[in-house]
């Protein structure tokens, strides 16, 4: 809501300077968002009339006036296409200053003098642009300084309205604000009846009573509607942000701006029969002022005739029965609208006007007569016309509940209790009635405020008033709870801190990803499209994390990073048969040197087994089995993948982009990723003490030939299953192929640590035990023992 | 026994020339060895008489004893300056860098939420999180946002179907947990939370961290005390703060809080819109239908909720002058952050 400060101060005028006035209504919840002046600063210019114009000697586009302010008369050369004799124009005199800083001097154009310059609006900062010079009404008083002709020492103040305060969608509101901020006495501008000159009463018939509760109309004949609107009237509305349209235009506008009320003006003569407020039936059409043919859903609100629809009530009018400069006679109309009833309409058809803005919010339902009388007197004192008596059709008007208003509950709730002379004044000065009652008050809130209807609303205006700044502020109370904290989990923290001491950096990238590389990494999970997106490529809610991390590595790559680790943690999330999964996971990816590049490494990159050790690091604490199998991703690499298992339920997959990816999206080097549910790892055992052996242990390698394509971990198991009890530790420490082995065959190096708790174990006992590993292994795999 | 001395002197000056052990070591043995000069004097001490033996043996055997000592301080001498070569032989510069991994760093965001995380952990509050995907009913219903109500133009939300959004704010974890749990309760919710659009200073998904406590007795004052408390131990400075009426459905009283600008010190500057001021969040007392739709008694209990923006806190706290920045990932702005 813009509005011009002089205009507030005729209706209510503190004792303080703009910028505190800002202050003040800031600090009560309306925020000043801009203060502009309404004039750029400059001096020295005065109303003028031209009284001559001739031709310039020398210059085609130039002309040589000769102009009054009254009492002398000086030469001017101007350019400006407008300038012609008998109009009254802004005339900047000799050592006047204009914006900018620009002074005015004597000075010769093409050979002939100019003392001074005649203006238009853009040179004196009241329009961003302007065609000619500024025309000033016939009436200006020659030789009055602009300033003070057009009030200009005026600044337009914006605020940022939150939507429960409608009733500061007017200067009335304001004012109202204003002066209870102030403590000033705030008075309703007195509005007198215009008296009916004629018997015209267009019939209003309101069929959806329950949505317009309130509809007043009058009929207004023969006015002019080719007369202007006086300079007053366009310059509070320029100042609020409103072009003049024409006079009837401007004044339903002013009445909007200072009154809160939007009204219309139908022509009468293209009123078939009488009005109804109706609700449309589906596929009915209304030709809008805007120009557009809207067709309606079943349920929408009418202003209609017998024949058609006129108007979307409400939101806007309608072509069909506009005022248009043949106009002679007017309907108008003021209503109100229920505010539940009217919500979300516009929007659901693209629409957002100054009414229905305001509707939605709630106006003051006391107004529409008010409104009709004001509008009615200002058209006619334009215009002119006779005016026909006002109609009413009123039905259910929101009720006025009383709230009990507790002197208990502000101390409760404030922290501090209120003296009764501060809830009275402020609540009355918002235009509440109270009353005292035990331990309270009574208060009724007025016609124009719809948010308050519960108590809370009510210490809510009195904290507002009052000033939040001046109410009580309490330490931190210390009230001790303990938490117990489960060893058996670990936070997220923990795990991310894990990630970056080894090297990792932390990603955050968008939950929405483009649907092109969903579907090359999806792996036929199915993602949650947005119906609204915001763009084609963010359209689609992630199934795995792993595209953000690659879009991430792309970026990076591009600006010369070529070792890249990288982590994300949070949400994915996949559509499935009974609804959605929004599985918490981590990811990681890693890609280039294994060490940054210095003195002491030599360009190795980075493989499988390094993404690997990071995952086992963070599945190390996992009370869980976990174990890792060979698998198939059309993403990954289908000899470098495995899935991961906890428990043999299924929690992630660690892989090589596939090489076919790696290419198509620009990776020099070979590109490692795991992704892995975040639940498991945030589980861990608790430690169980077991007893230190004081026996030395005995530890026995083998060498065997095995099969090429056997996991070893199918291996490692066999040997733990058949070495018995006193097996302490098994390591595989080396692998070989070549030279001296069959092709299909690979030799695995063992290393079998045997210990006993409680004594040594001797020779015999640890040989049966390697034997009965050799006579598996052999039985199971085909294993041999390598010379 | 003459040349006693002179024995002396002659392997005194073989054992001060030896450079190394071995060398040494043939002194021993030509002087103190089985055949060694002065073995074989000792040996001779069987050719003289009864009254001669004592004195001259004593006087051997000091000679011995004294070559024996100069041998074994040479070879200290001797050891330790080879220990001395091959220390000197093994120095290395240790200004080169170390081998192996570098730390990598928490994004910037992470790092914001676990600095609030902690405050507010320090002072008992439990951290929640939950779904991102939510239905209107968590995200607006239940929170005192009816459909069409008017600040649902606020949110610009964006939608999977009708009745199905993607969360505009973290509240929606709070009315889960009023809903499942009993008064007095403590929480923060920190997570993603989307709005469609996009420009400069704004990003469809960012971060909040929402906090919500409910007791008997919770008021206003403790409030302003906490969010006080809170933001100056988050800027770690004095800083001013001032409460400045608002509305948010969910709250009543509802406020914006303004903290002195933190990059000019509230004498005015770009950041702050030469106001001083700079606007960091927004909270309230819990409005009653809040309560009522998770049936707790809003005559009996009275409770706060607040609501911060992660991205404007980092962007604050660092320095940081692009939101867009947070969700570019470039590495050379994450190293930034370590």
């Amino acid at each position: 809501m813009k509005f011009s400060e002089q205009w507030l101060r005729e209706w209510v005028n503190p004792a303080v300077d703009t910028e505190q006035l800002a202050a003040r209504l800031t600090m009560a919840g309306l925020e000043v968002d801009a203060m502009d002046p309404v004039a750029g600063k400059f001096s020295g210019v005065v109303v003028a009339q031209i009284i001559a114009v001739h031709p310039h000697p020398d210059a085609e586009k130039l002309q040589v006036c000769q102009v009054s302010d009254g009492k002398s008369e000086v030469q001017i050369v101007c350019g400006a296409a407008n300038a012609r004799a008998g109009i009254k124009i802004p005339l900047a005199t000799l050592g006047a200053v204009l914006p900018g800083d620009f002074k005015i001097k004597k000075a010769k154009l093409r050979g002939v003098e100019s003392f001074g310059m005649l203006c238009a609006e853009q040179e004196l900062g009241l329009a961003e642009s302007s065609d000619g010079l500024m025309e000033l009404p016939a009436d200006a008083p020659l030789g009055q300084d602009i300033r003070a002709y057009l009030n200009l020492d005026d600044t337009v103040i914006e605020l940022g309205l939150t939507p429960n305060r409608a009733d500061c969608l007017s200067l009335r509101g304001i004012a109202r604000e204003a002066a209870v901020l102030s403590e000033l006495a705030f008075e309703d501008k007195a509005i007198s009846a215009v008296a009916a000159t004629i018997d015209d009463v267009l019939p209003v018939v309101v069929s959806a009573a329950e949505d317009c509760p309130r509809y007043v109309g009058r009929v207004i004949r023969n006015v002019d509607v080719s007369a202007a609107s006086p300079l007053w009237l366009q310059e509070k509305l320029r100042r609020c942000g409103l072009r003049s349209i024409d006079a009837v235009v401007d004044v339903t506008n002013f009445i909007l701006l200072e009154l809160g009320q939007p009204m219309h003006a139908f022509d009468l003569d293209k009123i078939n029969g009488g009005i109804n407020v109706r609700h449309a039936a589906a596929g009915e059409v209304v030709a809008l002022l805007d120009g557009q043919n809207l067709e309606l859903r079943e349920g929408a609100l009418l202003i209609a005739d017998e024949k058609q629809p006129l108007a979307l009530a409400g939101i806007m009018g309608g072509e069909l029965s506009s005022v248009t400069d043949v106009t002679q006679h007017l309907f108008l109309e003021a209503a109100f609208f229920a505010p539940d009833k009217v919500a979300g309409r516009a929007r659901s058809y693209g629409l957002h006007t100054d009414s229905s803005h305001r509707f939605e919010r709630g106006v003051d339902f006391e107004l529409p007569a008010r409104a009709i009388e004001r509008a009615t007197a200002l058209i006619i004192e334009i215009c002119g016309g006779e005016a026909g008596a006002i109609s009413f059709v009123d039905s259910e008007l929101p009720a006025r509940e009383p709230i009990l208003l507790r002197e208990k509950r502000i101390e409760k709730l404030l922290g501090m209790a209120l003296s009764t002379s501060d809830v009275e004044s402020i609540l009355t000065g918002l235009g509440m009635s109270v009353s005292p009652t035990e331990g309270g008050w009574t208060v009724i809130a007025p016609s124009w405020r719809f948010d308050i209807s519960i108590e809370v609303d009510l210490l809510e205006e009195l904290a507002r008033v009052y000033g939040y700044n001046r109410l009580p502020i309490t330490p931190i109370r210390d009230t001790l709870t303990i938490r117990t904290a489960p060893e058996s989990k670990r936070g997220l923290p923990l795990v991310r801190q894990q990630l970056v001491a080894r090297g990792y950096q932390e990603a955050i990238t968008y939950s929405f990803i483009d649907p092109d590389m969903h579907a090359a990494l999806s792996e036929g999970e199915v993602g949650v499209e947005l119906l609204n997106p915001i763009s084609a490529d963010m359209s689609i809610m992630r199934t795995s994390l792993l595209p953000g991390l690659l879009k991430t590595a792309m970026h990076n790559a591009k600006r010369q990073q070529s070792r890249i680790r990288l982590f994300e943690s949070g949400l994915r999330f996949i559509k499935c048969a009974d609804g959605m999964k929004q599985i918490p996971t981590v990811a990681a990816l890693l890609t280039g040197r294994r060490e940054p590049e210095s003195w002491s490494e030599n360009g190795e990159l980075v493989d499988f087994f390094d993404l690997k050790a990071d995952l086992e690091s963070l599945l190390s604490v996992s009370p869980g089995a976990i174990s890792f199998s060979a698998a198939k991703y059309t993403s990954l690499h289908p000899g470098q993948t495995a899935d991961v298992y906890c428990n043999d339920k299924r929690i992630g997959r660690i892989g090589a982009l596939h090489p076919s990816l790696q290419a198509r999206w620009d990776f020099v080097n070979p590109v490692y990723l795991f992704e892995i549910d975040l639940q498991p790892i945030l589980e861990r055992s608790v430690p169980v003490f077991s007893e230190l052996s004081r026996y030395p242990e005995v530890r026995r390698d083998l060498a065997l030939i095995v099969d090429r394509q056997l996991a070893a971990s199918e291996v490692l198991s066999a040997v733990r299953k058949s070495a018995g009890e006193n097996l302490s530790d098994l390591k595989l420490f080396d692998i070989y192929q070549g030279k001296g082995i069959d092709p299909e065959r690979k030799s695995l190096a063992l290393g079998l640590t045997f210990r006993h708790s409680s004594r040594t174990l001797n020779e015999e006992e640890v040989g049966q035990s390697v034997d009965a590993v050799v006579q598996t292994l052999k039985e199971a795999f085909g294993a041999s023992l390598r010379n | 026994m003459e040349n006693l001395e002179g024995l002396a002197a002659e392997a005194a000056a073989k054992i001060s020339a030896a450079t190394d052990a071995q060398a040494l070591d043939q002194v021993r043995v030509e002087y103190l060895g089985k055949k060694g000069h002065i073995t074989a004097l000792l040996k001779g001490l069987g050719g003289l008489s009864a009254e001669e033996r004592p004195a001259a043996g004593a006087e051997i055997n000091r000679v011995k004893e004294a070559l024996s000592d100069q041998i074994s301080q040479s070879k200290l001498r001797l050891d330790q300056a080879a220990v001395d070569a091959r220390l000197e032989a093994e120095k290395i510069d240790v200004t080169l860098s170390g081998r192996g991994q570098h730390a990598g760093g928490l994004h910037p965001v992470t790092r914001t939420i676990e600095r609030i995380s902690e405050f507010f952990g320090s002072i008992g509050f439990e951290v929640v999180e939950g779904p991102e995907i939510e239905d209107d009913y968590h995200n607006f219903e239940a929170l005192n946002i009816p459909a069409h109500h008017p600040a649902r133009a606020m949110h610009d939300t964006f939608y999977v179907d009708d009745s199905t959004v993607l969360r505009t704010h973290t509240s929606p974890v709070q009315v889960r947990v009023m809903e499942s749990s009993e008064p007095p309760m403590k929480l923060i919710c920190p997570g993603r939370v989307y709005r469609c659009d996009s420009d400069l200073t704004h990003t469809p998904m960012f971060h909040q961290v929402e906090g919500l406590l409910i007791s008997e007795d919770t008021s206003f004052a403790d409030l302003k005390g906490m969010l006080e408390s809170f933001l100056r131990s988050f800027f770690e400075k004095e800083l001013s703060v001032r409460f400045r009426p608002s509305y948010f459905p969910f709250t009543e009283p509802s406020a914006e809080v303004d903290i002195q600008c933190v990059m000019c010190g509230g004498e005015g500057c770009r950041v702050c819109s030469h106001t001083g001021w700079i606007e960091i969040l927004g909270c309230g007392m819990v409005h009653p239908s809040v309560f009522e739709a998770s049936n707790i008694d809003a005559e009996r209990f009275t409770g706060f909720a607040f609501g911060l923006g992660v991205e404007r806190l980092a962007m604050l706290r660092y320095g940081v002058n692009d939101l867009r920045l947070f969700f570019e990932n470039d590495l050379r702005f994450l190293a930034q952050f370590k």
